[in-house]
């Protein structure tokens, strides 16, 4: 499309301005105590300050829930907008502002529930943003219900007697999709790993989808209480080209090489064995973003008028 | 006219041609004619050509189409039937009439459907399709003969044409150039311009190879000779070349370009009829405007990535009709709230549900003003003619923006499909949107930074450096931040409110038609202005009196109309939409349920404003309005 404007700063005149992590700041977040998000919060504002990202040129967009409160809490540009709607949103700033940089938080009931048909087609259209679907396994802004990645059997206010269906698996469904770009799994509770994947895919060319295991303390502490404690439960997969944190093997000592590029390896990898995996499951940049096969080239207002006339022309009596 | 002519051995006598003195000529100031077929034989193209070629030569036009629901319907079914009406004329022609009076049908039982309809004047004469007297098929031939006996009850003029048996001398399918040859027919009843339908037929094929386009022309010859040699009468409508320059197009075309000329630079959609028709149109030409259409995954998204083009920079549009406007109502309150400015066009259809998918109605303009929850104000405007479908999105460009809020935008499906030539616009390169604003903002700014005298704030975008905010459909402050208290939130709702009291405040009082005091007003909106207008008209010819009114904006509805009102003895809108009658059994002035503009004008102004409306799946006719006057006027007084 045409047109982005010119601010001083894009136009050559050097930005020294440095930023520090106060500098993203938003709002004091509002979460409870023990809460999952904070630490996802202090990973993205680090990211943004290693990265030196401009707070006018960075978007935070989210949808509604617990999650979906963290664009009050960077200081950027942000859009908290509609239950599942986050991603048709990111999409149109990125078709209008393609030099923007839009960072995406849902939630589980946001992403794979109310918005599951966007995250398919946002995946497919391969916009260049980096998606975080913040996993607690529960809607929690709600108070307690079902969502679709509550393990089996896990009670709640909805369905107090455990939940009935087996649970969605998010890393499946979006390595099943066709044309995603990057997919990765991290937890939380592992701040250098969260931080390295968020990295990863804030760098990688495409659609990035990460999904973060996310404690809730209030509706499902112990989901991953175990896998907290004992770090054998995690498999951590390492490779050059996905990420590799040498500082965690003595924690993390289920180490597994996984050549982010092979796609069926990626497929076995997300499927439910009992372990939590986290890593670069598949990333591959050679696939096509909508934005490059839709960039247009600028028209002026008077290139649009003269062939506005030349196409009336077309209609004339 | 009325002399019954049915030739009933088609080889040896032909048609209606009578001595050696050439054709009997009628001179009509206007006229209407249709072509309807099955699905898939053209008879739309046939009609779409047709009323092009009157335009261009001078005439008023108005086309409408004749549309089943389905691709391709079972052939030979009364409601089977596709095709074209056109009703042109010495002067303008602003809609399209009552009654047709010439159609080429090319079968009997699609051309029983329009008799249902009661499309055809008692004297209409008919061009029909005479293959299926002689078809192979025995339960055909008794269709044919039960059909023409139903049609005999009429006074039609009924002329049989051999068009298959014509058509297979040029082609081996006929099915795929009958409708070439009936152009050629009517070119030479109507005596139009060849030289201007081969052009037309060139614009239609131009996508195929030049050999479909020389069949085509000479199965329209072939047509031209055989009316030639062997009809009797010629039909004279006689043009006026037009002193300012025209253009001719149908309304989502119009819709289409008006998105152009209004520099919105997305539309992003989600396929529904009626309106993707203009989506397809900016889908084949917006490229190379630097635009973009969206096909996006559901109705939902689509109106999601309008808000988020709009919100970091520009105003986008979104397409759509009735079932998507539904869907797209909670985002609508979104933008609203945010203070997003959004461009959004609904061709309205016939409803609930999927109800008439292709048919006209004009039902959607309260869940327009209404359809979100919470309080939520914002623009709504109708186009009344294909000309306003073009220069409405400009309008509602520049009111989304200034105001920066929703701007609904009706049409319907009589103005979508419908084709009418009329003044060229005069496109204006300041209509075209600014480069965004990337200045930098204070950051003691607040993002909604409301002037309390009119509610209106700075627009604020991504990328102006020290204002960074998060726009958030949670209540909110001037600084966008989450606020449930009672004063935050009444604020941000009176503020949102004073903006549509500012937009009220520069809008002028709709002109009158007619009289400006007397016995009847009739108030309408949308695409049945014409018909109101020439039933109006007509009724005035009568002596009765009766004036006329047309709403464009009508949310915030205009100033003026109480004291309007005030003047005539009784008020009544006309509309396409649905009403109880106040003389139905069950029907009281407690339980009536009044037709959408009605009960807009009743809570704005008090008045106790009377409405006829119907749901036909079609537009109204100008002789059913007339009728309708005449009966409320025999009804007295009501104001």
């Amino acid at each position: 499309m045409t047109h982005y404007g010119c601010s001083l700063l894009s136009c050559g005149v050097i930005d020294e301005r440095h930023f520090e992590m106060e500098d993203y700041q938003g709002a004091i977040a509002r979460w409870c105590p023990g809460c999952g998000d904070h630490s996802i919060l202090t990973a993205v504002q680090r990211l943004l300050e290693e990265e030196q990202l401009k707070p006018e040129e960075t978007v935070f967009v989210s949808g509604i829930g617990c999650s979906s409160r963290f664009p009050h809490y960077v200081k950027t540009y942000g859009f908290h907008g509609l239950h599942g709607r986050a991603l048709p949103v990111a999409t149109g700033i990125k078709l209008e502002r393609p030099e923007l940089r839009v960072f995406v938080t849902m939630g589980d009931g946001d992403c794979c529930s109310i918005g599951a048909g966007h995250w398919i087609h946002a995946t497919r259209y391969n916009v260049d943003m980096v998606a975080m679907l913040l996993d607690n396994n529960m809607y929690g802004l709600t108070k307690g219900q079902t969502s679709p990645t509550t393990p089996e059997q896990f009670p709640s206010n909805t369905q107090p007697h455990g939940s009935y269906l087996r649970p969605l698996n998010p890393m499946s469904a979006t390595l099943g999709v066709t044309n995603a770009s990057f997919v990765a799994q991290t937890a939380e509770w592992i701040p250098q790993h969260l931080f390295e994947t968020m990295r990863a895919a804030y760098h990688h060319k495409g659609f990035s989808f990460i999904r973060i295991l996310q404690r809730c303390p209030v509706y499902t502490s112990s989901i991953y209480e175990a896998a907290v404690r004992s770090p054998d439960m995690i498999e951590m997969l390492i490779h050059d080209d996905g990420i590799h944190i040498p500082d965690l093997e003595e924690i993390y000592k289920n180490q597994v090489i996984h050549d982010p590029s092979n796609l069926g390896e990626a497929r076995r990898l997300a499927e439910p064995d009992g372990k939590f995996r986290i890593g670069i499951l598949y990333k591959n940049e050679s696939l096509p973003r909508y934005l490059e096969i839709r960039r247009l080239p600028a028209r002026t207002a008077e290139e649009r008028v003269k062939l506005l006339n030349e196409e009336l022309d077309r209609y004339a009596v | 006219m009325a002399t019954k002519t049915r030739a009933s051995s088609k080889k040896k006598k032909a048609p209606a041609k009578g001595g050696k003195q050439g054709p009997e000529i009628i001179r009509v100031p206007e006229t209407t004619v249709e072509i309807v077929s099955d699905s898939g034989e053209g008879a739309q193209k046939c009609g779409q050509i047709f009323g092009a070629v009157c335009a261009k030569m001078g005439n008023g036009a108005w086309t409408v189409e004749i549309i089943p629901a389905e691709i391709q319907p079972p052939p030979r079914t009364a409601t089977g039937g596709s095709g074209n009406r056109v009703r042109f004329g010495t002067e303008e022609v602003t809609n399209w009439g009552d009654a047709t009076n010439l159609v080429v049908a090319f079968n009997e039982q699609v051309l029983l459907g329009r008799v249902d309809l009661e499309a055809l004047a008692e004297d209409a004469i008919v061009l029909l399709e005479n293959q299926w007297a002689t078809h192979p098929d025995e339960d055909i031939r008794k269709q044919w003969e039960e059909g023409l006996k139903k049609l005999s009850e009429h006074d039609y003029r009924i002329i049989e044409v051999p068009m298959e048996e014509e058509c297979l001398k040029i082609v081996e399918d006929p099915r795929r150039g009958k409708n070439m040859f009936a152009l050629g027919m009517l070119a030479w009843i109507y005596d139009r311009d060849r030289e201007l339908i081969r052009g037309q037929i060139a614009h239609q094929f131009r996508k195929k190879s030049e050999e479909v386009y020389e069949r085509n022309v000479e199965l329209m010859e072939a047509g031209y000779a055989w009316a030639e040699k062997n009809l009797d009468f010629r039909i004279e409508v006689p043009t006026v070349p037009s002193d300012v320059p025209k253009v001719v197009m149908n309304g989502n075309e119009a819709v289409g370009m008006g998105v152009i000329a209004s520099g919105m630079e997305l539309c992003s959609m989600y396929p529904i009829t009626p309106a993707t028709a203009a989506s397809h149109y900016l889908g084949d030409v917006f490229q190379k405007f630097g635009g973009v259409v969206h096909q996006a995954e559901d109705e939902i998204a689509a109106v999601g990535v309008a808000i988020g083009a709009s919100y970091a920079g520009k105003v986008a549009c979104t397409i759509t009709s009735g079932p998507g406007l539904s869907l797209k109502q909670e985002f609508l309150g979104l933008a609203v709230m945010l203070e997003i400015p959004l461009v959004v066009v609904d061709v309205q259809r016939g409803g609930p549900s999927t109800g008439l998918p292709t048919k006209a109605e004009q039902s959607d303009l309260l869940t327009a003003c209404f359809g979100q929850h919470g309080d939520s104000p914002h623009v709504v405007m109708a186009a009344a003619t294909i000309e306003e479908c073009f220069h409405s999105i400009v309008t509602a460009r520049r009111i989304a923006e200034a105001f920066k809020t929703v701007v609904i935008v009706l049409t319907d499906a009589n103005l979508a499909t419908g084709v009418q030539p009329f003044p060229r616009p005069q496109v204006d390169a300041r209509w075209q949107q600014t480069p965004v604003n990337l200045a930098p903002v204070s950051p003691d700014k607040p993002p909604y930074d409301w002037d309390p005298r009119t509610g209106l704030t700075p627009r604020r975008v991504p990328g102006q450096p020290g204002g960074m905010f998060t726009a958030t459909g949670l209540a909110h402050n001037e600084w966008s931040k989450v606020a449930y208290d009672p004063e935050s939130h009444q604020r941000g709702c009176q503020m949102r409110s004073r903006k549509m009291a500012v937009l009220q405040s520069t809008l002028k009082t709709p002109e009158i038609r007619g009289d400006s005091s007397g016995e009847l007003l009739v108030v309408g909106w949308g695409s049945t202005k014409g018909a109101i207008e020439e039933a109006v008209d007509r009724a005035r010819a009568e002596g009765l009196s009766v004036s006329s009114c047309h709403i464009t904006i009508l949310s915030p509805l205009p100033p003026g109309l109480k004291e309007m009102f005030s003047r005539f003895d009784r008020v009544m809108t006309v509309e396409l939409n649905y009403s109880d009658e106040p003389d139905d059994p069950y029907i009281t002035e407690d339980n009536r349920r009044r037709a959408q503009l009605c009960r807009l004008l009743r809570e704005m102004t008090l008045v106790d404003v009377d409405c006829w409306s119907r749901v036909p799946g079609q537009p109204l006719r100008p002789g059913n309005i007339l009728k309708a006057i005449k009966q409320r006027l025999e009804m007295g007084a009501k104001v």
